[in-house]
Protein backbone atom coordinates (compact mmCIF):
# COMPACT_ATOMS: atom_id res chain seq x y z
CA UNK A 1 0.00 0.00 0.00
CA UNK A 2 2.00 3.02 1.41
CA UNK A 3 6.04 3.06 1.21
CA UNK A 4 6.44 5.39 3.66
CA UNK A 5 6.64 3.95 7.47
CA UNK A 6 4.29 5.30 9.79
CA UNK A 7 6.39 4.47 12.77
CA UNK A 8 8.77 7.35 14.36
CA UNK A 9 12.38 5.47 15.44
CA UNK A 10 12.61 5.32 19.29
CA UNK A 11 15.01 8.21 19.12
CA UNK A 12 12.68 11.05 16.96
CA UNK A 13 10.17 9.40 20.11
CA UNK A 14 12.62 9.72 22.74
CA UNK A 15 12.54 7.32 25.84
CA UNK A 16 10.59 8.78 28.77
CA UNK A 17 8.20 7.42 31.85
CA UNK A 18 4.89 7.47 29.69
CA UNK A 19 6.76 5.41 27.31
CA UNK A 20 7.78 2.90 29.22
CA UNK A 21 4.97 2.81 30.76
CA UNK A 22 3.33 2.08 27.47
CA UNK A 23 5.07 -0.88 27.24
CA UNK A 24 5.14 -2.04 30.42
CA UNK A 25 1.20 -2.08 29.79
CA UNK A 26 1.60 -4.35 26.67
CA UNK A 27 4.42 -6.48 28.61
CA UNK A 28 2.36 -7.28 31.67
CA UNK A 29 -0.67 -8.48 29.56
CA UNK A 30 1.87 -11.10 28.22
CA UNK A 31 3.09 -11.74 31.59
CA UNK A 32 -0.33 -12.77 32.91
CA UNK A 33 -1.37 -14.31 29.68
CA UNK A 34 1.59 -16.65 31.14
CA UNK A 35 0.71 -16.61 34.55
CA UNK A 36 -3.13 -17.62 33.18
CA UNK A 37 -2.16 -20.47 30.70
CA UNK A 38 0.36 -21.82 33.86
CA UNK A 39 -3.07 -21.97 35.50
CA UNK A 40 -4.86 -23.28 32.88
CA UNK A 41 -2.22 -26.32 32.53
CA UNK A 42 -1.94 -26.50 36.62
CA UNK A 43 -6.15 -26.88 36.86
CA UNK A 44 -5.90 -30.00 34.00
CA UNK A 45 -2.88 -31.36 35.89
CA UNK A 46 -4.72 -31.65 39.02
CA UNK A 47 -7.62 -32.93 37.72
CA UNK A 48 -10.13 -30.39 36.80
CA UNK A 49 -11.59 -32.32 33.57
CA UNK A 50 -13.40 -34.25 36.17
CA UNK A 51 -14.16 -32.07 38.80
CA UNK A 52 -14.86 -28.56 37.19
CA UNK A 53 -16.78 -27.02 34.73
CA UNK A 54 -15.43 -24.14 32.39
CA UNK A 55 -16.40 -21.11 34.63
CA UNK A 56 -14.58 -22.30 37.18
CA UNK A 57 -11.36 -23.66 35.50
CA UNK A 58 -11.03 -20.19 33.79
CA UNK A 59 -11.74 -18.53 37.48
CA UNK A 60 -9.26 -20.42 38.84
CA UNK A 61 -6.75 -19.59 36.02
CA UNK A 62 -7.84 -15.85 36.09
CA UNK A 63 -5.88 -15.41 39.87
CA UNK A 64 -4.69 -19.40 41.38
CA UNK A 65 -6.47 -18.78 44.94
CA UNK A 66 -8.01 -21.81 46.15
CA UNK A 67 -10.47 -20.19 47.72
CA UNK A 68 -11.47 -19.64 43.86
CA UNK A 69 -12.07 -23.77 43.51
CA UNK A 70 -13.94 -24.15 46.92
CA UNK A 71 -17.30 -24.29 45.15
CA UNK A 72 -16.36 -26.85 42.94
CA UNK A 73 -16.31 -30.56 42.86
CA UNK A 74 -12.55 -30.89 43.78
CA UNK A 75 -12.00 -33.78 46.37
CA UNK A 76 -8.65 -32.26 48.05
CA UNK A 77 -8.11 -28.49 48.30
CA UNK A 78 -4.49 -29.49 49.33
CA UNK A 79 -2.41 -29.67 45.99
CA UNK A 80 -4.76 -26.29 44.76
CA UNK A 81 -2.86 -24.62 48.18
CA UNK A 82 0.33 -25.38 47.53
CA UNK A 83 2.94 -22.70 47.80
CA UNK A 84 3.89 -22.83 44.55
CA UNK A 85 0.25 -21.71 43.00
CA UNK A 86 0.44 -18.96 45.88
CA UNK A 87 3.43 -17.52 44.28
CA UNK A 88 2.21 -17.33 40.88
CA UNK A 89 -1.45 -15.82 41.97
CA UNK A 90 1.15 -13.25 44.14
CA UNK A 91 2.39 -12.77 40.32
CA UNK A 92 -0.71 -11.95 39.14
CA UNK A 93 -1.62 -9.95 41.50
CA UNK A 94 1.10 -7.51 41.59
CA UNK A 95 1.06 -7.73 37.75
CA UNK A 96 -2.86 -6.70 37.42
CA UNK A 97 -2.56 -4.33 39.81
CA UNK A 98 0.00 -2.55 38.41
CA UNK A 99 -1.44 -2.68 34.93
CA UNK A 100 -4.50 -1.69 36.24
CA UNK A 101 -3.76 1.47 38.49
CA UNK A 102 -1.50 2.85 35.22
CA UNK A 103 -4.81 1.79 33.05
CA UNK A 104 -7.19 4.33 35.71
CA UNK A 105 -4.18 7.13 35.33
CA UNK A 106 -4.94 7.04 31.98
CA UNK A 107 -8.34 7.23 32.15
CA UNK A 108 -8.43 9.95 34.30
CA UNK A 109 -5.73 11.82 32.51
CA UNK A 110 -7.94 11.97 29.36
CA UNK A 111 -10.96 14.21 31.74
CA UNK A 112 -8.16 15.28 34.78
CA UNK A 113 -6.34 17.97 32.61
CA UNK A 114 -4.75 20.17 34.84
CA UNK A 115 -1.45 19.94 36.28
CA UNK A 116 -1.83 19.97 40.05
CA UNK A 117 -4.79 17.25 39.44
CA UNK A 118 -2.86 15.09 37.24
CA UNK A 119 -0.34 15.18 40.27
CA UNK A 120 -2.74 14.65 42.85
CA UNK A 121 -4.24 11.24 40.57
CA UNK A 122 -0.40 9.75 40.16
CA UNK A 123 -0.41 10.69 43.96
CA UNK A 124 -3.64 8.69 44.74
CA UNK A 125 -2.17 6.14 42.10
CA UNK A 126 0.56 5.19 44.61
CA UNK A 127 -1.36 4.92 47.27
CA UNK A 128 -3.64 2.37 45.91
CA UNK A 129 -0.97 0.25 44.05
CA UNK A 130 0.51 0.21 47.71
CA UNK A 131 -2.34 -0.48 49.58
CA UNK A 132 -3.83 -2.99 46.59
CA UNK A 133 -0.42 -4.95 46.82
CA UNK A 134 -0.08 -5.10 50.46
CA UNK A 135 -3.67 -6.51 50.78
CA UNK A 136 -3.73 -8.80 48.54
CA UNK A 137 -0.85 -10.71 49.23
CA UNK A 138 -2.26 -10.70 52.86
CA UNK A 139 -4.89 -12.47 51.79
CA UNK A 140 -3.13 -14.73 49.16
CA UNK A 141 -0.57 -16.18 52.07
CA UNK A 142 -2.46 -15.96 54.88
CA UNK A 143 -5.86 -17.66 54.39
CA UNK B 1 0.27 20.76 29.72
CA UNK B 2 -3.90 20.47 29.15
CA UNK B 3 -5.58 19.93 26.29
CA UNK B 4 -8.53 21.83 25.32
CA UNK B 5 -11.49 20.11 23.56
CA UNK B 6 -13.68 21.68 21.28
CA UNK B 7 -16.39 18.80 20.75
CA UNK B 8 -19.39 19.08 22.85
CA UNK B 9 -20.75 15.92 24.40
CA UNK B 10 -23.52 15.84 21.75
CA UNK B 11 -21.53 15.63 18.71
CA UNK B 12 -19.05 12.96 20.85
CA UNK B 13 -22.04 10.75 21.25
CA UNK B 14 -22.70 10.98 17.23
CA UNK B 15 -19.35 10.19 16.43
CA UNK B 16 -19.28 6.69 14.24
CA UNK B 17 -16.29 4.81 14.99
CA UNK B 18 -17.66 1.61 14.35
CA UNK B 19 -15.87 -1.62 15.32
CA UNK B 20 -12.36 0.02 16.83
CA UNK B 21 -14.01 2.78 18.71
CA UNK B 22 -16.56 0.27 19.80
CA UNK B 23 -13.47 -1.93 21.33
CA UNK B 24 -12.08 0.80 22.57
CA UNK B 25 -15.49 1.83 24.93
CA UNK B 26 -15.67 -1.97 25.69
CA UNK B 27 -11.94 -2.07 26.86
CA UNK B 28 -12.18 0.28 29.15
CA UNK B 29 -15.80 0.06 30.40
CA UNK B 30 -14.42 -3.67 31.34
CA UNK B 31 -11.29 -2.05 32.27
CA UNK B 32 -13.16 0.02 35.21
CA UNK B 33 -15.39 -2.35 36.13
CA UNK B 34 -12.71 -5.05 36.68
CA UNK B 35 -10.78 -2.30 38.68
CA UNK B 36 -13.96 -1.75 41.04
CA UNK B 37 -15.12 -4.83 41.48
CA UNK B 38 -11.63 -6.86 42.17
CA UNK B 39 -10.52 -3.92 44.34
CA UNK B 40 -13.86 -4.50 46.42
CA UNK B 41 -13.08 -8.13 46.35
CA UNK B 42 -9.44 -7.98 47.87
CA UNK B 43 -11.32 -5.26 50.25
CA UNK B 44 -13.87 -7.80 51.25
CA UNK B 45 -11.86 -11.03 51.83
CA UNK B 46 -9.75 -8.78 53.52
CA UNK B 47 -12.56 -7.27 55.93
CA UNK B 48 -14.11 -10.34 56.07
CA UNK B 49 -16.94 -9.94 58.64
CA UNK B 50 -20.49 -9.60 57.41
CA UNK B 51 -20.07 -7.03 54.51
CA UNK B 52 -17.10 -8.67 53.27
CA UNK B 53 -19.65 -12.26 52.82
CA UNK B 54 -22.13 -10.24 51.70
CA UNK B 55 -20.14 -8.89 48.68
CA UNK B 56 -18.59 -11.86 47.80
CA UNK B 57 -22.07 -13.82 47.39
CA UNK B 58 -22.75 -10.55 44.94
CA UNK B 59 -19.73 -12.06 43.63
CA UNK B 60 -20.80 -15.58 43.68
CA UNK B 61 -24.11 -15.41 42.21
CA UNK B 62 -24.87 -15.87 38.20
CA UNK B 63 -26.06 -12.83 37.38
CA UNK B 64 -22.52 -11.04 38.56
CA UNK B 65 -20.59 -14.24 36.89
CA UNK B 66 -21.86 -13.51 33.89
CA UNK B 67 -21.04 -9.83 33.84
CA UNK B 68 -17.56 -9.78 35.25
CA UNK B 69 -16.97 -12.76 32.98
CA UNK B 70 -17.91 -10.66 30.13
CA UNK B 71 -15.81 -7.47 31.30
CA UNK B 72 -12.31 -9.96 32.01
CA UNK B 73 -12.72 -11.85 28.77
CA UNK B 74 -13.26 -9.06 26.84
CA UNK B 75 -10.21 -6.99 28.24
CA UNK B 76 -8.29 -9.86 27.95
CA UNK B 77 -8.59 -10.72 24.10
CA UNK B 78 -8.77 -7.32 23.15
CA UNK B 79 -5.75 -6.38 25.12
CA UNK B 80 -3.97 -9.01 23.17
CA UNK B 81 -5.00 -8.18 19.88
CA UNK B 82 -3.85 -4.48 21.05
CA UNK B 83 -0.35 -5.83 22.50
CA UNK B 84 0.06 -8.21 19.33
CA UNK B 85 -0.52 -5.25 16.86
CA UNK B 86 1.30 -2.67 18.62
CA UNK B 87 4.50 -5.19 19.30
CA UNK B 88 4.28 -5.71 15.22
CA UNK B 89 3.20 -2.65 13.97
CA UNK B 90 2.71 -3.54 10.11
CA UNK B 91 -0.07 -5.55 11.47
CA UNK B 92 -1.78 -2.35 12.27
CA UNK B 93 -2.58 -2.42 8.76
CA UNK B 94 -5.17 -5.02 9.62
CA UNK B 95 -6.48 -3.49 12.51
CA UNK B 96 -10.33 -4.10 10.88
CA UNK B 97 -9.75 -7.59 10.11
CA UNK B 98 -7.52 -8.34 13.28
CA UNK B 99 -10.99 -6.92 15.01
CA UNK B 100 -13.33 -9.87 13.48
CA UNK B 101 -10.66 -12.41 14.69
CA UNK B 102 -11.34 -11.21 17.70
CA UNK B 103 -14.99 -11.29 18.03
CA UNK B 104 -14.84 -14.83 16.24
CA UNK B 105 -12.68 -15.42 18.93
CA UNK B 106 -14.44 -14.20 21.74
CA UNK B 107 -17.90 -14.95 21.23
CA UNK B 108 -17.46 -18.89 21.31
CA UNK B 109 -15.50 -18.56 24.71
CA UNK B 110 -17.87 -16.14 26.21
CA UNK B 111 -20.95 -18.29 24.85
CA UNK B 112 -19.41 -21.42 26.50
CA UNK B 113 -18.52 -19.58 29.60
CA UNK B 114 -22.34 -18.58 29.75
CA UNK B 115 -23.82 -21.76 29.06
CA UNK B 116 -21.50 -23.26 32.16
CA UNK B 117 -22.24 -20.34 34.44
CA UNK B 118 -25.87 -20.98 33.67
CA UNK B 119 -25.67 -25.20 33.87
CA UNK B 120 -24.11 -24.84 37.29
CA UNK B 121 -26.50 -22.74 38.60
CA UNK B 122 -29.24 -24.16 37.59
CA UNK B 123 -28.60 -27.31 37.59
CA UNK B 124 -28.73 -28.43 33.89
Amino acid sequence: MNAKPRTLSLKQRGLNFEMLMWLFTRLSALAMYGFFIAGLVGAFWMGARHDMNFADVMRWAFTTSYTHVQSTNVPDLEPWAVWFWRLVASGMVLTAIAHGVHGLVVIADDYIISSGGRKFVRFLSMLAVASMSFIGLYILWTY
Amino acid sequence: MGISRNVSLATALRYKGQGPMLTFILHRIGGMGMAIFISMHLLASFFGGSVGNFINDIYMSWVFQIIIFFFVMFHAINGLRITILDLWPPLLEYQREAIWVEWAVFIPLYGFAVYSILSAAFGG
